[in-house]
């Protein structure tokens, strides 16, 4: 209990993880809740790749964090680019008015 | 040691709570609020396990950079009074149980995977964090960055580019119907275009076509 180890971490991210993809999968709202979900993703991914560098001793997990970060924020750029552009022509973002393409 | 895993225990309720709330949250901005504690409390555990710099390169870029731009964003489009409403049912609803089947699958999945991994034996506990002290964290980091991984390094550096251009073409749009100037018409613009010599005849006078 109050020895913190990598099971704990991973936990965390876990959670957090799980949280993101609820959040992707139940959303009644717009776009942009989405991509903040995409974003809790990616941030347990970054807890999972941390804590096993940091556990194992070795520096390429952080390394690799780095390069998620930097993929996460031109994601998080050009996802946002996109809503803009959609906004922008059809008047709306909400999840439910979005089936131009009747998936 | 209580303290670690107090301090740890504080840090993952604040980060999971937040978390909870940027998707529950009615309202979109303050999803966005919600995502910035949330990174903040995961940077603070970042910093507390002994990654430093990436406790602080994640303030800078997700805080400062990320949260920002999703607020700017979610101001522009005016999205912030929708009503927002969750668990609703609106016809094709049938997505939100199998959803939630899947994400509950995908949780105890995860949580299989931690339960039943075989440690490695050369793993640590966190009380002996093998911290050098005579190099800091950010120091070890760029000892590896710039020497193993320089190709990956640059290529993220493209990858930031093709992002920034990517969206500024999105986004660019020509308006009509706004005066600006043209410098390359105001500079290519000849004697003979801007001014006519006219012979007017006396008594005739001349028609002048605008």
């Amino acid at each position: 209990m109050f020895s913190i180890g990598l099971g704990h971490y991973l936990t965390l991210a876990a959670i957090i993880f799980t949280i993101g993809v609820v959040g992707i999968f139940l959303n009644r709202k717009n776009v942009i809740v989405i991509l903040m979900s995409i974003e809790l993703i990616l941030l347990s991914v970054n807890i999972n790749l941390v804590s096993f560098s940091i556990f194992i001793n070795d520096l390429s997990g952080q390394v690799f964090t780095l390069f998620i970060l930097t993929v996460a924020a031109a994601e998080a750029a050009i996802g946002l680019a996109i809503i803009v552009i959609y906004y922008r022509n059809s008047g709306t973002i909400r999840v439910e008015e979005i089936d131009s393409l009747k998936g | 040691m209580i303290a670690h895993a107090v301090v740890f225990y504080i840090f993952s309720f604040i980060a999971i709570v937040s978390a909870i709330m940027v998707t529950a949250s009615r309202n979109t901005v303050h999803s966005v609020f919600f995502l910035i504690l949330d990174f903040i409390s995961i940077s603070c555990l970042f910093i507390m396990i002994g990654a430093e710099f990436l406790g602080m390169i994640m303030l800078i870029v997700y805080v400062g950079a990320v949260a920002v731009l999703f607020l700017f964003v979610v101001m522009m489009l005016n999205v912030a009074q929708q009503k927002n409403e969750w668990f609703v049912a609106s016809g094709s609803s049938s997505h939100i149980p199998v959803g939630l089947l899947v994400s509950l699958v995908i949780f105890s999945e995860l949580l299989i995977v931690i339960g039943g991994w075989k440690y490695k034996t050369e793993l640590q506990d966190s009380i002996n964090i093998n911290l050098n002290l005579n190099l800091t964290n950010t120091q070890s980091l760029g000892n590896v960055i710039y020497t193993d991984y320089v190709h990956l390094f640059q290529l993220s550096g493209m990858v930031l580019l093709v992002a920034m251009i990517g969206a500024i073409v999105l986004t660019f749009r020509k308006r009509t119907g706004v005066k600006t100037q043209s410098y390359l018409r105001q500079i290519s613009r000849e004697r003979n275009e801007g001014v006519e010599l006219i012979d007017v005849e006396t008594k005739k006078g001349v028609k002048i076509d605008v």
